[in-house]
């Protein structure tokens, strides 16, 4: 789960992490007297959406007057950003963080991330900082240096040290520095995070370190014990359709073709998606129905794919293991019903139960595409796609 | 036996009184594992459908002499349970419950670090030796006995491919899930290497996935110690770019985690690829006739 920048900073203040002074704002009135109560005579105003690239794509903006922050706010406020990472349909800016402004000597790169391959917590530091660090991993490796935190032991006084110093950051900044990663690093434990990254990490010209953008992710799985981030929840930031699709333990992904997918497994599902292109057809959607699914939420599976106008046909893809095939298939016949399935229904099944799912649907009135294996259902569905069964 | 189970296997489930640890525990025992009771905190001392109960995983290894568990436990307290196993020194631990939080496998995996015991998963179908033993959630009568190592990440791609060779009447030595999430108990390497060193594989299907660089680690392991034949399919080669969160992940993993990126490396180091899920069983038979 995501949250703007301005709920990571007001987190990573309860954990002593230093941050520049800064107001959300709704609106325009409110980013100036965000302004006003910051006081000062420069401040920033941000787009917040949960999205990296904002200042490229014109989210980020400098203001020198209260003048000049009521011209931002007008601007940015209501705009769409499209930025390498919102996908080419970009994010309605509905809220803004007016920040006070500060004179900054260097701009680093923190991050905290899960190392899969070593399965440790890891603190990745640049001393390039401010810019894509994706690029600076690839052109300047060497420039990126990681230290792998044991769990056991926790964060201890040499990592901060051999992070501050292999940043390169000068020595009489570097105790501010192993504040700073302490508290980022007992924020991520704390809160369950999957990332945490500070791009930039500012020195600034009176000697502080601190956070000039933050980057906070959480593990969903974790989120039963932090109801607190779970009321950051940005339902603007999130499609309506995949949000519903959670309430139902549902694991649905919006794409753009016109095949609908219901599958269980997130292998499988995937592994549906690729043989439908290799067929030449485009899947409309990721869905997983998981392993617990009922009766209620395969119908509610269906009534998420046909809310697609895209969707052209469907294609039921079940292999049961602790599924059966027998609550698909009611699933389906219930969805029917309720539903009135206009698109051409490609259904294959196998596995735990299979024989009395198959009898279900073969009792019901449904039109449906029986396929034999897998390559058959990828085969008939994309035809059903285009019309040509 | 194949690998890790068989015959020998004596198996107990965690969480066995709930509803999906009852229905598969039994399921397991049907396929013929040999399943000796279940610990369920405050209902130790009772029979449930057969067979004893215990408060602790401890007692129940006493009383029973298991050496596998099978977890059930929801995500909340599955880490716990893990835990718990591997001090009461069960050599096998399968965790099926998926949605464990990351951070508490980060603490089980560094804890298990020289103990005797093995985790697979969690969040996996978990291990068969057809015709032997089951312990997990896979179909049963999908399986056959034989001599093809299977190894995945998912679940349900993992019966296809079992699926496709059983149809094709070539039989599987030992089928294990490995789980799909970021920190699991058992990688590729470790079952690539438990099936080149056993007798009764001849060859394998490793099924991967996007993300992380477990995939092509183990490319680069095959090419210096394998010398059976591995068939490879990686899930996700349609997943669009750019759904992927933060730079982060992406960074510490390098260029590696594309379906791409991946099958080129293990072509590079001689894995025979499948570009479609369909297609894992008719490359295993040609790889086996090759073979012989």
């Amino acid at each position: 789960m995501n949250i703007h920048e301005y709920q990571a900073k007001e987190l990573m203040r309860k954990f002593d992490i230093s941050t520049l002074r800064g107001k959300v704002a709704f609106s325009v009135d409110e980013a100036v007297s965000a302004a006003k109560e910051l006081g000062g005579s420069i401040w920033v105003v941000k787009a917040q959406i949960h999205a990296g690239g904002r200042g490229k794509a014109g989210g980020v903006k400098i203001a020198k007057s209260l003048e000049e922050v009521k011209e931002h706010a007008q601007d940015i406020l209501g705009k769409t950003l499209v930025t390498h990472q919102t996908g080419p349909e970009g994010k309605v800016v509905k809220t803004l963080l007016i920040e006070e402004g500060c004179d900054i000597d260097h701009e680093y790169y923190a991050g905290v991330v899960l190392d899969r391959a070593t399965g440790l917590v890891t603190f990745m530091g640049s001393s390039e900082g401010g810019v894509e660090i994706e690029k600076v991993a690839e052109e300047t490796p060497e420039k990126i240096i990681k230290v792998a935190i044991d769990p056991a032991v926790g964060f201890t006084p040499f990592v901060g040290r051999k992070l501050a110093y292999g940043m390169g950051i000068p020595a009489e900044q570097v105790k501010g520095a192993m504040k700073f990663f302490e508290g980022l690093y007992n924020l991520y434990l704390s809160c369950d995070c999957t990332i945490a990254e500070i791009n930039p990490l500012v020195s600034t010209k009176g000697g502080d370190i601190l956070a000039l953008d933050a980057k906070l992710n959480f593990d969903s799985n974790a989120l039963f014990r932090h109801p607190d981030i779970e009321s950051y929840r940005d339902p603007n930031e999130e499609s309506e359709k995949e949000m519903e699709a959670a309430k139902f333990d549902l694991s649905y992904i919006e794409l753009d073709g016109s095949i609908g997918c219901l599958v269980n497994g997130a292998g499988l599902a995937m592994g549906t998606m690729d043989i439908i292109k290799l067929h030449g057809g485009e899947p409309a959607n990721f869905l997983d129905v998981g392993g617990s699914a009922t009766r209620e939420t395969v119908e509610k599976a269906f009534s998420i794919i046909l809310s697609d106008e895209n969707v052209k046909a469907i294609l039921v893809n079940i292999f049961g293991g602790i599924m059966k095939c027998d609550i698909i298939a009611e699933g389906i016949v219930a969805a029917a019903r309720v539903l009135g399935i206009n698109v051409p229904l490609v259904v294959r099944l196998e596995g735990t139960n299979v024989a009395l799912g198959k009898k279900i649907l073969n009792e019901s009135d449904l039109k449906i595409i029986a396929a034999e294996d897998l390559n058959d259902a990828a085969h008939k569905a994309v035809l059903a796609a285009k019309g040509e069964i | 036996m194949a690998i890790l189970v068989g015959r020998e296997t004596r198996l107990i489930t965690i969480g066995y009184t709930g509803k999906q640890g009852t229905f598969h525990s039994l399921q397991s025992r049907d396929y013929g594992t040999n399943f000796l009771g279940g610990v369920t905190p405050g209902k130790g001392g009772t029979v449930h459908e057969g067979y004893p109960v215990f408060n602790s995983t401890h007692e129940a290894v006493k009383k029973t002499d298991a050496n596998a568990a099978m977890i059930f436990v929801p995500p909340k307290f599955a880490a716990d349970s893990i835990l718990e196993c591997v001090d009461a020194g069960i050599e096998l631990i399968v965790c099926i419950t998926e949605g464990i939080p990351v951070l508490d496998m980060v603490k089980v995996r560094k804890a298990m670090v020289g103990s005797k015991s093995r985790l697979i998963g969690p969040n996996c179908p978990g291990i068969i030796t057809p015709g032997e033993c089951k312990i997990g959630i896979m179909p049963g009568h999908i399986h056959m006995p034989g001599r093809v190592g299977v190894i995945s990440r998912s679940g349900t791609l993992t019966y296809e491919a079992v699926y496709q060779l059983t149809q094709r009447e070539i039989g599987q030595s030992t089928c294990v899930g490995i789980g799909g999430d970021p920190v699991a108990g058992t990688n590729f390497i470790d079952v690539l290497q438990l099936f080149e060193q056993d007798p009764d594989t001849d060859a394998v299907i490793m099924i991967g996935e996007i993300g992380g660089t477990a995939e092509a680690e183990a490319a680069r392991w095959i090419k210096e110690n394998m010398s059976k034949p591995v068939v490879s399919f990686i899930a996700g080669a349609s997943a669009p770019a750019g759904k992927r969160m933060g730079h982060a992940g992406a960074i510490i993993s390098g260029g590696d985690t594309t379906a791409e990126a991946k099958y080129r490396i293990l072509e590079e180091c001689g894995v025979i690829i499948a570009r479609s899920p369909a297609d894992l069983g008719e490359k295993m038979e040609e790889a086996l006739k090759q073979r012989s």
